[in-house]
């Protein structure tokens, strides 16, 4: 194929106008301070460009993002988690280790049967995947929004059961983050999963 | 100043030039240490980001705009590895930096960076030949990209070597013909009579290729500036010195998107910020010589005080200032275009090297051979 090229006049040739050309585009980059589009709600601070200043500023994190993993508690403030253990078995980088009570495992509060009696994530494996919060038969584990993890050692980074109860919080506020389209008011598992099974019945 | 310094100096001479080779170092070493960081900066701003604006004093929480940059880049290349590829050729693999970024510091020896300090000349070397001088020390520059791109023994950098001998052999000889004008006009020796006693004074002995003299030569007032004079001579060279410096647009020898990184692909750590440094160095020192060939160089058309050469330390200090402000103009203009134009092909940069420059800086020079001998 033969490529047609434009054949360019004097002037051009000389390159001057596509230089004069070239200042005037950068100049006006250089000297507007206009923030993106992406950032329109934060444009109080004009001294920034469309970069981001990290730490200082911060995504809006949208709802259903899957940061990490926390077990999270009920309105009245016990433990969701029956230590069924499903999620450990499901974790494909195994990051879940749970010890499971035993027999005669205490429970912290009256007609619960059966509670982890410790509940590490590690967070240096988990690959937020999310499979733990669907495999989770009791609604007890939920990706939330914390995607800055750090700490100054590998130990730092396990979460136990304390500390992934206290950062995960109540269930309805997992639920809300986790509002998903056709179901009201966050999730309602069984109900969304017996939907799609009859849809699937109809379909075929 | 006390009795024995004074005793000193004037019984070593070479102290005195041993003090302008380092005070000159470091002005120039904090000045390539920054025009990195302008570059890095305006880039940021043309194309719409921030760039680096968070390093200010170490170990405090002030930011200062980003400026103690230099000081993370000078800590990150010396903690980084310094590593040698074991297929290239050793000994020119070692020399190649150095060799890269000599040449662009003795340059500043004969450039008149002030009038008058004390009672010295800022200048390292007076020399009367001073342009030649700097023709020949910047066309050693190549060498070191060449030793580079054929020491490393491999593909990419062997073409970027390839590219730069080609490059800057076309460019110096334009550049070369383009300062022939200037010189046929400051080498006329009738125009001396016209200057001040303060000016006869100090160009007492030089000769007429010397740069102070032309300085002197455009330090009369705005339109004696030889960017006005001879604006063609200008541009060639202004262009010249961007292929020279293998600035972009001509930046083939390096050409990230097709070359990898050209001729320094092999090198990492100290080694490579010594190329870096060189190219920095390489901008600054052209940015000196088009301040004293074509815009006046220390002075300014501002009357006595700014275009006689100085009687007081204030006013000597004044004239440096004058001068590295200027070079930070041609600076600023050097790192703006990098931003601005995309690099030119291969077969374009030979033939604007040798079709256009070469004739138009020729007749550039049988033009004012013409005027000359008219006006005579
Ligand atoms: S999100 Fe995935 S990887 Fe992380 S704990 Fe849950 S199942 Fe494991
Ligand atoms: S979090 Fe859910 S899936 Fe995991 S052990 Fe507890 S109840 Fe079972």
């Amino acid at each position: 194929m033969k490529v047609k090229r434009a054949k360019l006049s004097w002037l051009e040739r000389l390159y001057i106008p596509s230089i004069l050309n070239g200042f005037k585009v950068t100049m006006r980059h250089f000297f507007s301070w206009k923030r993106s589009e992406v950032y329109a709600d934060k444009q109080s601070n004009f001294a920034a460009k469309t970069t981001m200043q990290y730490p200082e500023e911060k995504w809006p994190v949208p709802t259903g993002y899957r940061g990490a993993p926390y077990l999270v508690k009920d309105v009245d403030n016990s433990t969701k988690c029956v230590s069924c253990q499903l999620c450990e078995f499901v974790c494909p980088p195994k990051a879940i280790r749970i010890t499971p009570p035993g027999r005669d495992g205490d429970v912290d509060r009256e007609g619960a049967e059966k509670m982890p009696e410790a509940f590490d994530i590690n967070m240096l494996r988990c690959i937020y995947c999310g499979f733990c919060q669907e495999v989770c038969p009791e609604e007890a584990i939920f990706l939330l929004k914390d995607y800055v993890i750090t700490g100054e050692n590998r130990e730092e980074l396990i979460y136990d059961k304390e500390k992934l109860l206290s950062l995960g919080g109540l269930d309805q506020r997992a639920y809300n983050h986790h509002v998903q389209e056709g179901v009201d008011e966050g999730i309602k598992k069984w109900e969304k999963k017996t939907q799609d099974a009859k849809n699937q019945a109809e379909f075929h | 100043m006390p009795e024995f310094i004074t005793e000193l100096l004037t019984n070593h001479p070479w102290l005195i030039v041993a003090i302008k080779v380092l005070g000159v170092f470091a002005v120039v070493m904090p000045m390539v240490a920054y025009s990195v960081v302008a570059e890095r900066r305006i880039s940021a701003f043309i194309q719409d980001r921030v760039g680096p604006n968070r390093v200010g004093i170490p170990f405090t929480n002030i930011k200062l705009l980003g400026l103690g940059q230099p000081l993370a880049d000078g800590l990150k290349s010396f903690l980084k590895e310094d590593f040698t590829p074991g297929h290239v050729k050793r000994i020119y693999y070692w020399m190649a930096p150095a060799v890269s970024m000599t040449p662009s510091f003795i340059v500043f020896a004969v450039i008149p960076f002030g009038s008058m300090l004390g009672m010295q000349k800022m200048v390292i070397a007076d020399l009367n030949v001073g342009i030649l001088f700097t023709f020949g020390i910047v066309s050693l520059g190549v060498y070191g990209i060449v030793l580079a791109g054929y020491s490393a023994n491999s593909k990419y950098p062997f073409l970027g070597g390839i590219r730069s001998s080609a490059q800057m052999i076309s460019y110096e000889i334009a550049m070369g013909m383009s300062v022939v004008p200037v010189f046929m006009l400051a080498a006329d020796p009738a125009w001396r009579d016209g200057l001040t006693s303060d000016w006869k004074a100090y160009l007492e002995g030089t000769g007429l290729l010397n740069l102070s003299s032309v300085v002197a030569y455009q330090s009369d007032s705005l339109f004696s500036w030889l960017i006005f004079k001879q604006p063609i001579a200008f541009w060639i060279f202004l262009i010249s010195i961007f292929a020279e410096t293998n600035r972009l647009p001509f930046d083939l020898p390096e050409s990230e998107t097709e070359l990898v990184s050209g001729y320094n692909t092999e090198y990492s750590s100290m080694r490579f910020a010594l190329f870096f440094m060189g190219e920095y160095a390489a901008m600054i020192a052209g940015s000196a010589l088009m301040v004293v060939l074509f815009c006046g160089g220390w002075t300014l058309p501002f009357g006595e005080y700014f275009n006689t050469p100085a009687q007081g330390l204030v006013q000597g200090i004044i004239h440096i200032l004058v001068f590295i402000g200027k070079i930070a103009v041609f600076l600023g203009l050097m790192i703006w275009v990098r931003w601005m134009l995309p690099r030119f092909r291969y077969d374009q940069l030979m033939n604007i090297g040798w079709k256009r420059f070469l004739p138009v800086s020729l007749a550039n020079i049988i033009l004012t051979a013409i005027v000359l001998w008219a006006a005579a």
